[in-house]
């Protein structure tokens, strides 16, 4: 399913979206696969497995201890193709990784991979839209999103040039800093929000890990979430995994349906 | 081959890969460097501070009894002689100098051997503003005398236990923290590495190297000489004196460091020889040559010499060697201690074992003719911080 339709399937529901961030293979691809089947019956819109890299800059402590499982156990781009391929959700995959990746399998095989096996959207942190123009390319000819990432340190140039090139949504950058859960919303947040005017849907990410803060977002002007660490965290307690996976995605998506 | 600051890139290689958050703060920079980069007014306290407070400029001395015993004419660049010990003062009073124009508050930096976090602490401290590094856990007890000396000066040293717990993972944390704090923070990258306008500004700090060695070469052979062999790691002391020579007839040699041996496995390399044995790939916010597995995951690295052990390189070394206009070699682990122990025993110099990887190699290659009747030899560092490793491996 593509993103766009995804949107607007729950505008017309007053809906905000759930974007639900885990790390494929963490700690194991059959795992990853029981997790995101919670996270859907949860309540989430729309899944962003992380494919792992070894130098993840933009990542905090607790995803980066994710991202580490998930190569430990064994966790490779060709394994995460095979993985999702299996999936067969009815709701839009994105993956979200580091260029390089994706440098290596060489850009067009990766955004081939990608369509063939169900993904919608790819979210790439360490690519700002300067070094991008080889990989947007590619994405519009297989129909795929190049999802960008906007942050409240973005001028209002680069901010338009952005608008103009993103498709799917626009991923708002919460607050400066690396992925974390957090216990407040920043109040860059709303500024941003604002800021970032386009027909695109927009979705807010970093830092958000409770119902309360995401209906905040939503009420400020948002039409999604993203939530990442949060659920990292209950993957690595180890306890009640699913339950809990699906309990938190149950009280996220209530926070954003309700905002 | 002259590159423009306007342009981020050597060819394919450098770039800005970098989350959207630090873009801003590149630009600043770049505009800042730019703008002071040829004002006379910055220069001028910067080369105040390089002469009076770095010991510049550093002396190009005829090593006879090494010429002797390796067969070439062979002229030390004494950067060892620098305050610190070691080259990476150029860059970090260049950047410290930069940081205070641009008011910023903090510098954090990251360190490998030590070097450069000691470099940092140094300039710091002169220009009041507060430092901290992040280093390899490992590195840190490597190291330790150096995490000691950074202490003393005032500068926070932070112990990285993520990832390989070497240089890299202290560049990822580093970042990380920059990218928390970017509005008050300077980043104070230790190498020609990282996005533009890093590498560019890097060696253009570091320049001073080679414009000394043009002068003295001069004055004491009348011409220049046939070749220059340096150290690369991250590749800072090597551009440094390469740069002013680029376009001069004299032969470039990049020496890597060949580890214990030049293999690698899915998940490491056990040598850094990036440009002799790497691929282009993305680290650090440039496009390079990495060190990685078929799947782009990079490889923990290794060597002797902490400050070469790194599975990255500066861009605009990729891109020389690309044209042709540096080779790439390396030095093994046993052929640098090697002659770390000539340089001691002929010349009374105790050479950083990353230095001693460049002697290494015009010990190695002199016969061959390679380097021609004159080199000079990048001398990056002195070798005190690696005494306690030499030690252990007498043993
Ligand atoms: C003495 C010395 N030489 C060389 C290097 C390698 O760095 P670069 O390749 O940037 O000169 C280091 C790094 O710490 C060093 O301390």
């Amino acid at each position: 399913m593509r993103i766009a339709e995804k949107f607007k399937q729950l505008k017309a529901k007053k809906e905000g979206a759930l974007i639900a961030y885990i790390c494929a293979g963490d700690p194991t691809p059959e795992a990853t696969k029981e997790y995101v089947t919670a996270l859907v019956r949860g309540g989430a819109d729309i899944i962003e497995l992380g494919m792992p890299f070894s130098d993840p800059v933009a990542d905090g402590p607790t995803i980066q201890a994710g991202i580490q499982r998930a190569l430990d156990g064994g966790m490779t781009p060709d394994i995460y193709f095979r993985t999702i391929s299996s999936l067969k959700l009815h709701i839009p995959l994105i993956v979200m990784t580091y260029y390089n990746l994706i440098f290596k399998r060489g850009l067009d095989k990766f955004v081939k991979d990608c369509a063939a096996s169900g993904i919608s959207g790819i979210i790439v942190p360490d690519l700002p839209p300067e070094e991008s123009d080889d990989l947007l390319q590619i994405c519009r000819k297989n129909e795929v999103d190049l999802i960008f990432l906007v942050a409240p340190t973005t001028t209002e140039s680069r901010m338009k040039r952005i608008l103009a090139e993103g498709t799917g949504f626009i991923y708002l950058v919460a607050r400066l800093g690396v992925t974390g859960a957090r216990a407040d919303v920043a109040v860059s947040t709303g500024e941003l929000i604002k800021r970032v005017n386009t027909p695109t849907p927009k979705a807010v990410g970093f830092g958000i890990s409770t119902g309360y803060q995401a209906a905040e977002i939503i009420r400020a002007g948002a039409d999604g979430v993203i939530v990442g660490s949060a659920f990292v965290n209950i993957i690595e307690s180890r306890k009640n995994v699913p339950q809990r996976l699906e309990a938190l995605a149950r009280e996220l998506k209530e926070g954003a349906a309700r905002g | 081959m002259r590159q423009e600051l306007t342009s981020t890139k050597f060819g394919k290689y450098g770039g800005q890969f970098v989350p959207e958050i630090l873009m801003p703060a590149l630009v600043e920079l770049t505009e800042y460097y730019e703008k002071y980069k040829d004002d006379a007014v910055f220069n001028e306290e910067l080369d105040h501070y390089l002469k009076d407070f770095a010991g510049r400029p550093s002396p190009l001395y005829f090593a006879r009894n090494l010429s002797r015993e390796y067969g070439v004419k062979i002229y030390l660049k004494r950067e060892d002689l620098i305050h610190g010990g070691a080259h990476k003062l150029n860059n970090t009073l260049g950047q410290g100098l930069l940081a205070k124009y641009m008011g910023k508050k903090r510098i954090i930096a990251e360190t490998g051997a030590g070097q450069h976090g000691t470099a940092c602490a140094m300039a710091g401290a002169t220009f009041g503003i507060p430092t901290e590094v992040y280093m390899g856990a490992k590195d840190t007890v490597r190291q330790r005398m150096n995490v000691y000396r950074m202490e003393l000066m005032g500068t926070k040293v932070i112990p990285v236990k993520s990832g390989s717990q070497t240089l890299k993972d202290a560049i990822n944390e580093a970042m990380r923290d920059w990218v928390a704090n970017v509005e008050t923070t300077h980043y104070m990258i230790g190498s020609v590495v990282g996005p533009h306008p890093f590498p560019t500004m890097v060696r253009d700090f570091q320049s001073v190297i080679g414009k000394e060695v043009r002068l003295q070469i001069m004055e004491k052979e009348g011409r220049f000489p046939d070749s220059i062999v340096a150290c690369t790691g991250g590749g800072s002391n090597a551009m440094g004196i390469f740069h002013p020579f680029v376009e001069e007839d004299v032969d470039l040699f990049a020496v890597e460091a060949g580890g214990s041996d030049m293999k690698t496995t899915d998940k490491e390399a056990l040598h850094s020889a990036t440009l002799c044995k790497g691929e282009d790939g993305i680290l650090h916010g440039m496009r390079t040559k990495v060190l990685q597995n078929k799947y782009g995951q990079i490889l923990e690295s290794s060597s002797i010499a902490a400050g070469l052990d790194y599975a990255g390189v500066g861009p605009e070394l990729a891109y020389l060697a690309d044209i042709g206009r540096l080779k790439p070699c390396y030095s093994m682990d046993s052929e640098a201690l090697d002659a770390f122990h000539d340089l001691c025993r002929l010349e009374g110099i105790i050479p950083a074992l990353e230095s001693s990887h460049a002697v290494a190699y015009v010990k190695k290659a002199a016969a061959s003719g390679e380097l021609g009747d004159i080199v000079v030899i990048n001398i990056s560092g002195r070798g005190d911080k690696d005494l306690e490793t030499v030690m252990g491996m007498r043993k």
